[in-house]
Order: structure tokens, then sequence, then C-alpha cells
């Protein structure tokens, strides 16, 4: 692979796959809120 | 069960967040990340193309999927319950998406019936090597040409059977709802895409040639981005691969609790979504550069997309690389497993729609939406004519179905119902990502231009010529009649009356929500005093609209 090619697939890697821990990390800095809602109902 | 008794069934809903995420990814990672990402990235200029492709992931796929869970989870129904809830007049655009839906559901679940094939055909390299071309058109679909034998009703059972086969597992599914069916379908399925596809990869990589293949897809092409045409295919390509704009991801997102983190989930669900498209590239291009040197040719002559790369291309992969049978059980697997995750989520749509319009409890709305549509499924798709029908059913409908129902959205929402202030307020109020001013710019104005702009193109290019050749009365029916069709039978339905028993009428649920939320009643719900209760009401008032 040349030189530029790599260089591209790093910064591809970085921002997509950076991206995504970003976002997660976000996530998990928030929880879900165990409010006060009733339980989903059962199915069926 | 819910249909013995007057009492409107409640909203079913997922498990937790992190189901509904899964579930979201599933729907969004389908056949078109695997099979299409890497050749629209390798036309469009190599590694130059994630520049468009990052800008049209981040102004237009992320706003219209924020659009969408906005919508769902504000107005708590599915795509026709959630436009009403919105404006009595908007309703038609829900149908619109669903049936929409209902036309990907029938060739859709095809494409995976091929797939499951040939995981089989894999470890046993049954087409014989040199012989995949003829093996997948000749052998296997037995295609033949629509001009000559019109919409043929030979039926061919290697695909046919499969197909049923495909039908009964999602069938399944949906009958066990959402929680328990496409919850659960989606964190046993979605682990083991991931694990499957990382195997591939690093298999592919190690294969001769790997490098080369690599070093063509990522090789960037700088002069690729002052050609418009390579824009146009980036905001194409985000729109249709993260599944926004027909339905599904309102229909999912009115299954969220109702205190849940829309954009934070949203943006996971999207980086996810093209993280594993830029994981799709690397193994197909690694594989892909493997058949180059084995063939003795440039990786620019055997790249390709779509059917070609999965059906022929991949199949010769198999039979010339060593270890190849894993690599074709691995691949038609993940197109498999992607395939159903997504399948279930394009009928959700519909069931979800039928459900609230009807007042139907789950099991009877999947039997009477599925088995139809198996039934048109093997109609079509189990005959020598498939590939065309498929072809032409899945073109037209993207282009004058998918992408013309969302600028309509956009347009009705932001410039006819000035509902974008509400949607976002909804959004910030409670996500950790907060959206403002610069969404309601991307939605009410980028994404129209952009949209309008891509279906003009469409437009121009469908009618200078006959779509792929084929006949005109074939184009007539199955590709302009089909996409017509669907708009008149949107206002059919939209004009047909709520059951007394439907969630428009009569939902203890949405009315507790706004009172709750403090939003003001909506068009569905402004007769009804804003009483948080939870006694059942009385329906007397559906017979009156």
């Amino acid at each position: 692979m040349t030189i530029t090619a790599v260089v591209m697939m790093i910064i591809a890697m970085v921002t997509i796959w950076g991206g995504l821990v970003a976002a997660i990390v976000n996530l998990a800095r928030h929880p879900e809120v165990a409010d006060s809602e009733p339980a989903p109902p059962v199915e069926l | 069960m819910a249909t013995a008794t007057t009492q409107t069934p409640k909203r079913e809903a997922f498990g937790s967040r992190n189901v509904f995420i899964l579930s979201a990814i599933g729907s969004a990672v389908g056949l078109g990340n695997i099979w299409r990402f890497p050749y629209v990235a390798y036309e469009g200029g190599g590694g130059a193309f994630l520049i468009p492709y990052l800008c049209a992931l981040l102004t237009a796929g992320i706003p219209l999927l924020f659009f969408d869970y906005a919508i769902g989870h504000r107005f708590r129904g599915s795509a026709p319950l959630a436009f009403r809830r919105m404006h009595r007049r908007a309703e038609p655009l829900g149908w619109w998406q669903v049936l929409i839906c209902v036309v990907i559901a029938v060739y859709y679940a095809v494409i995976i019936a091929w797939a499951a094939m040939y995981t089989w055909f894999s470890a046993q390299l049954t087409w014989g090597p040199g012989n995949e071309n003829d093996f997948f058109f000749v052998d296997f679909l037995r295609s033949a040409d629509v001009a000559e034998v019109g919409i043929s009703t030979e039926f061919v059972p290697q695909v046919g059977l499969p197909l049923v086969a495909v039908w009964l597992i999602v069938i399944v599914i949906m009958a066990l709802g959402v929680k328990r069916g496409i919850g659960r379908a989606n964190m046993i399925l979605m682990p083991l895409l991931t694990v499957m596809f990382a195997i591939l990869v690093v298999q592919s990589l190690f294969l001769p040639g790997a490098m080369d293949g690599l070093n063509a897809f990522f090789t960037p092409n700088w002069e690729a981005l002052g050609n418009p045409a390579v824009w146009a295919s980036a905001y194409g390509h985000i729109f249709f691969s993260l599944s926004v704009a027909f339905g599904i991801m309102v229909t999912y997102s009115s299954y969220l609790k109702r205190k849940t983190d829309l954009t934070g989930s949203g943006l996971v669900v999207a980086f996810a979504n093209s993280g594993f498209e830029i994981l799709a590239g690397i193994g197909v291009f690694a594989a892909l550069g493997f058949m180059a040197q084995a063939q003795g040719t440039e990786v620019a002559g055997v790249a390709s997309s779509g059917i070609g790369l999965a059906f022929i291309a991949f199949p010769t992969i198999v039979s010339q690389a060593t270890g190849g049978s894993i690599i074709g059980v691995l691949f038609f697997g993940a197109l498999v497993f992607a395939g159903v995750t997504s399948l279930i989520s394009i009928l959700e749509v519909i069931v979800a729609a039928l459900q609230d319009k009807l007042g139907w409890a789950r099991i009877r709305t999947t039997l009477t939406v599925s088995i139809p549509l198996a039934i048109v499924s093997m109609a079509l798709f189990s005959t020598t004519t498939a590939l065309s029908v498929l072809d032409t059913a899945d073109a037209f409908v993207n282009a004058f179905g998918i992408m013309a129902v969302a600028l309509v959205a956009v347009i009705v929402v932001a410039w006819l119902l000035h509902k974008l202030p509400a949607l976002v307020e909804h959004l910030d109020r409670r996500s950790s990502f907060r959206v403002g001013r610069v969404w309601m710019l991307l939605v009410g104005a980028l994404a129209p231009l952009v949209l309008g702009y891509l279906l003009v193109t469409e437009l121009i290019s469908k009618i200078s010529e006959p779509y792929g050749g084929y006949p005109g009365w074939f184009l007539a029916v199955f590709g302009w009649g089909m996409v017509i069709a669907l708009v008149a039978l949107a206002l059919l339905l939209s004009a047909l009356p709520w059951s007394g028993r439907s969630h428009a009428k009569d939902d203890p649920e949405y009315d507790e929500f706004l009172a709750e939320e403090h939003y003001e009643p909506d068009a569905e719900t402004s007769s009804i005093p804003m009483v948080p209760t939870t006694e059942p009401r009385s329906t007397e008032k559906g017979a009156s609209a």
C-alpha cells in the first residue's frame, strides 16, 4: 500500500470508529433514567 | 389475550434502550452496507470519498435520523398514526411509507433466500470453479428474459423453498412481538453478525493480493471531489444506508420509553452503521485484491457491487482462495443475518401501522400482514423472471418511493405544518446531544435541496432511456405503475376510518404522556379531556370520526 492510501485508511478508521467510540462514551455517561413508568406490557 | 377484551391493547415496548439501539443498528446495517458501500466509495474517489461521505453523514444522514426519531417518539405511533397525530391530513405520508415497506419486503426476502442457499453452496463449492456466472443465472435462478416470456409462472424450487423458510422464520419473529421477537432476534443476530464479519475481514486480509485491494480502495482521487455526481452519490448512499424516511425509525422509536436520550442513541446507531461500512469496504476490497491477483488483472477490472459482487465475484473468490469455503460461509451467512434484521424492521412498519389503524392484537395482525406478503413474494420471486422484477422494483421504489416520500415529508413537516420547532423542543428536552437551530436548517433547507436534486437526476435518467433495457409494458407495471399506485393507495388508506378500538381513538397512555410533558393536545386528542388517568376510557367517541 502507498503512504497516501495508508494515511487515508487511518483517517477513515479514526473518524468513523472514533466517532462510534465517542458516541458510545457519551451515551454511557447518560444512563437510562429508571423512571416511574409502568413496566412494558406482557405481549401476546 | 388482549383481543378478548374491549380495552385497547397497550403499546408494546423495547426491553431497554440498548435493545432499541441494537435493533436500530440491525435495521440500518443491511445488504447495502456490505455490497453497495465498498463500490460506491471506490467509484467516488477511494480515500477521498471520505470527505463527501462524512459531510453527508453529518449534514443529512444524522439530522434525518433524528427527524424520524423525533416524530416516532413525540407522537408515539406507527408511521400513519404519528403523522396523523401531527396533522390529520399528513396521514397519507405514513401510509406511503408503509406501502414502500410492502414493496421492499417482498423482494428483500428473496435475496436473503439466495444468500442462504449460497451459504450452503459455499461449503461444497456447488457451482464448480470457473462456472460461477452461469451457475447463478442459468442453473440457480434459471433466469428468463421478460421481453420473451413475459411474467413467468415457472416455479424454481431451489429459490422457492428457501424463500418459504425465510418467511416462516420472520413470521415467527414478528408474531413474538417487539420485545420477545424483534428485540431478542437482534440481541442474538447482531453480535453474531459482527463477530462473523470481523473473522471474514481478518481472513481476507491474509489472502495474497489483499494489500493491492486495500490500496485501490483507499488511494484518494482528489479530482473526484470536484464532481457533483460524487457528492450526490455520497448523499444518496448515506440516505439509503441509514434506513431513514420510510417509517422504520419512526416505528422503532415509538417503542422507546418516554424519557430516552434520543440523539445520544441516534449518534451510536449512525456511527455503528458507518463503522460497519468501513469494515465491509476493507473486507470486500481485500478479497477483490486477491481475485485480481489470481486472475492477473487490476483491481479496477474486478470491482463490482450488488448482486454481481455477492453472487458472482464472491463465489469466484471462494473457489480460488485457500480456505475459501470458510470465507463463503461467513460472507453469505453475514448477508443472511444482516438481511433478516433489516427485513423484520421493514415488516414491523406494516404490522404496527395496521395494529394502530385496526386496534388488532399482535399475532392476528402479523399473520394478516405476512401471509399475503409471503404469497406475493413467492408468486413474483420464486419464478424464472424474479431477477428482472426485483431489479426494476428496487430501482423505482428507491428513487420514486423512498426518496420522494422523504422530500415530501421534510417539506410538509418543515414548511407547511411548521413542526420543526416542536420536534427540536422534544429532542432537546431529553437528549444528551442538543440539536437546536442548526438541525432545523439542515432538515428544513439542506435536506429538501439535496433530495430534490437527487430526485430530479433520477427522473431524468429513468425517463431518458428505458431502465435496464426492459420492455415498456414491464416498466409501466413494475416501475412507474407501482410507484404511482403507492401514492394512490396511500390516499385511499388514509380515507378509510380508524377503528373505534384503535390507538388513534383511545390511547390513555398517550394522553398521560401529553399531560406529563405538558404538551398541547393534538388533532386526534383534542376532544379528550387532558386528565391523567389509568382508567380505560369509553370508546363511544370512536364512532363519530
